[in-house]
């Protein structure tokens, strides 16, 4: 097992109370497994990324823990973290487009990052060269701004650094939302051949885009506010998904070939519950269509069969 | 009915229209963003037009809009030139064609509640309509688009939800009564679940005979919503026809790689080589898409000359030198 998160809580401390963003998560994932993170804005997902890599204030560790090739990783304190921040775990931010110091060019950033970790840029070189040759970035990038590439480029030049140091674990938050669809096809598939060169072991890609996910994950875990809904291999989540938001949610999203004439597709009734004191029971309860008495008690995050986890009352007694 | 008493056909039209952009320090160089570009929008009807960034999307739109003048061309509403109107004149012609665009957060004063938009509107369009009057008519136009008036008016931008403040943007055009609503990318900041909702209000309002040009890069979306698609490619029109057409018949080079990298989710993509942007190298005489066409017909022909748009079937056009 390359990564075990047991328990994890993460709120925000905000004047009113605390944000429940995170709350009561476990989950495990394979030594070269692709994990996509699907799920509406707010439901946790940049959090529990934030989390296991830089927990800052207004965010709160409560508890729980997060284990890495058998180590534990100290999440809750900044310092310490150090050690295993872009070793052992390593992250492409949401904003990687702007992730780049604009008075800096590439090539020089580049070593001076690398010098912060005491790692010698000479001798990394000859590996920077050959990774920017797999991302078919040409070499001379070293040598301009960040402002001289354009956004595709940005991204592929941001997965070079995060991953030089041949990270365990690999987060990679919204990259492709930004891009054009055939950038995005070409980033995406990079991101398979990092893994399948076993540069880095295992990735999580968050995206609210399933459709590529489908492309390239190997299972998908679905949150719905601050709390995990299902997680399975992806053919299962996209074509007999157990959850009913699991089920909604797929189900809204436009393919080609469908027409508003032909089929038309129905949203998700209702809004995400506030987390800043979300409703006691399950979280999805209020929108769901197949909810009932037992619903007002907590659904745990049960394997129905193998590799197949859902959190809904609902469905456990079908398969027992 | 908020779209009632309509009679005559109307028609947006463009012809030929081109914008260049001004570039470079001292502004010497020129940058082609929409190029010799016509199409028309019927009543009614909902057209696509799908392109990558700085394809010149949002241009063609902001030039319907008037919000950008155009360097040549012409773009006629029922055979009137909109960039010789003014005043009054200009004023109706907002009465008729209404944008709505892709962030919805900041197209609100976050110091003001959100519902001033509406009364923005009566200031400048209905100063002679009564308080009970005008109350009823902003209640009907939230009702047209889903929302419960008493749950969403007296709020502040920050208290409403993203689909929410892009619902009242509709409404506040359908206030005004209008025939076209350009939506550019209108879709793309919301969440999945709130996405739909939105766009079966487009197609409700398109039932009730508004037309609507929509701008996307989101081809699935395109083909849920639009009869018609437009594809573009560096400012010209490459393909454009009916949307199945396209969609399943892929002629150009373009389209065909832009429909291969749509992800899908009954179909995986095949391992194919990558597909970089070429650079924005200054137009020359030929295909715009030269640079980056693997069609194995590519030839002299198509560095040398533009090619036209020609019908290649029934309802089906394509910019290409072999279309046969």
């Amino acid at each position: 097992m390359s990564i075990k998160i047991k328990n994890l809580k993460v709120y925000y401390q905000t004047l009113r109370g605390d944000v429940k963003a995170l709350d009561d998560v476990t989950f495990s994932i394979a030594d070269g497994e692709i994990m996509g993170l699907a799920g509406e804005s707010g439901c946790g997902k940049t959090t529990l990324a934030n989390s296991l890599i830089s927990l800052y204030p207004p965010m709160k560790y409560i508890e729980g823990s997060v284990e890495l090739d058998n180590e534990k990783l100290p999440i809750w304190d900044t310092d310490k973290m150090n050690a295993f921040r872009y070793k052992k775990i390593s992250i492409i931010p949401q904003y990687a487009m702007n992730a780049m110091n604009p008075t800096r060019k590439i090539g020089k950033m580049t070593a001076e990052l690398l010098e912060s970790r005491k790692v010698n840029y000479k001798k990394t070189k000859p590996e920077l060269l050959r990774r920017l040759d797999l991302v078919e970035l040409n070499r001379n990038v070293l040598d301009m701004y960040p402002i001289e590439l354009s956004g595709g480029m940005k991204q592929r030049m941001v997965l070079v650094l995060s991953t030089l140091l041949n990270p365990s674990l690999l987060i990679a938050d919204e990259i492709t939302s930004a891009l054009d669809v055939s950038t995005q096809k070409a980033v995406s598939e990079m991101l398979v051949e990092f893994r399948n060169r076993k540069i880095v072991k295992s990735m999580i890609v968050i995206t609210h885009d399933i459709s590529i996910l489908y492309q390239i994950a190997d299972t998908i875990l679905v949150m719905y506010a601050g709390k995990l809904a299902e997680k399975a291999p992806t053919e299962k989540i996209i074509n007999s998904p157990i959850h009913p938001y699991t089920k909604l949610l797929i189900s809204s999203l436009p393919k080609v070939g469908v027409k508003y004439s032909e089929r038309k597709l129905t949203g998700i009734p209702g809004n995400t519950p506030l987390l800043l004191d979300p409703p006691s029971g399950c979280r999805f309860r209020e929108r769901c269509p197949v909810a009932f008495d037992k619903c007002i008690e907590e659904p745990p995050f049960i394997e129905i069969e193998k590799n197949h986890y859902v959190a809904c009352w609902k469905e456990y007694g079908k398969n027992a | 009915m908020l779209l009632a008493g309509r009679s005559m056909v109307r028609m947006l039209k463009l012809e030929k229209v081109s914008k260049n952009y001004r570039t470079g320090t001292f502004g010497g160089k020129l940058l082609p963003a929409v190029v010799d570009v016509s199409f028309n929008i019927g009543d009614g009807e909902v057209v696509s037009l799908i392109g990558e960034s700085g394809s010149g999307k949002s241009t063609i739109g902001k030039m319907i809009l008037r919000l950008l003048n155009i360097n040549s061309g012409k773009i006629t509403l029922d055979d009137i030139d909109i960039s010789t109107l003014k005043g009054a004149k200009l004023k109706n012609y907002y009465r008729d064609v209404q944008g709505v665009f892709q962030d919805p957060f900041s197209s609100y004063n976050p110091i003001f509640k959100a519902d001033r938009i509406f009364t923005i509107i009566r200031q400048e369009f209905f100063p002679d309509v009564k308080d009970s009057e005008w109350r009823e008519k902003v209640d009907n136009a939230l009702r047209a688009v889903g929302l419960n008036p008493d749950q969403v008016l007296n709020k502040f931008p920050h208290q409403l939800s993203g689909g929410q403040l892009q619902r009242f943007l509709i409404a506040r055009a359908l206030l005004l009564d209008i025939k076209l609503l350009i939506a550019d990318e209108i879709i793309s900041m919301l969440d999945a679940s709130t996405r739909v909702d939105v766009l079966n209000l487009l197609v409700e309002l398109k039932s009730r005979g508004l037309s609507i040009l929509f701008i996307t890069h989101d081809l699935s979306l395109g083909y849920y919503i639009s009869e018609r698609a437009i594809i573009l490619y560096r400012g010209c029109i490459v393909e454009m026809g009916a949307t199945e057409k396209i969609y399943f018949n892929p002629v150009h080079p373009y389209t065909q790689m832009l429909m291969s990298s749509v992800p899908r989710l009954d179909k995986k993509w095949e391992r194919v080589e990558m597909e970089l942007k070429a650079k924005q190298t200054e137009l020359t005489g030929g295909c715009v898409y030269y640079e980056r066409c693997k069609s194995p017909y590519k030839c002299e022909k198509c560095a040398l000359e533009r090619p036209r748009l020609r019908e290649f079937e029934p309802e089906h056009f394509v910019a290409c030198h072999f279309i046969e």
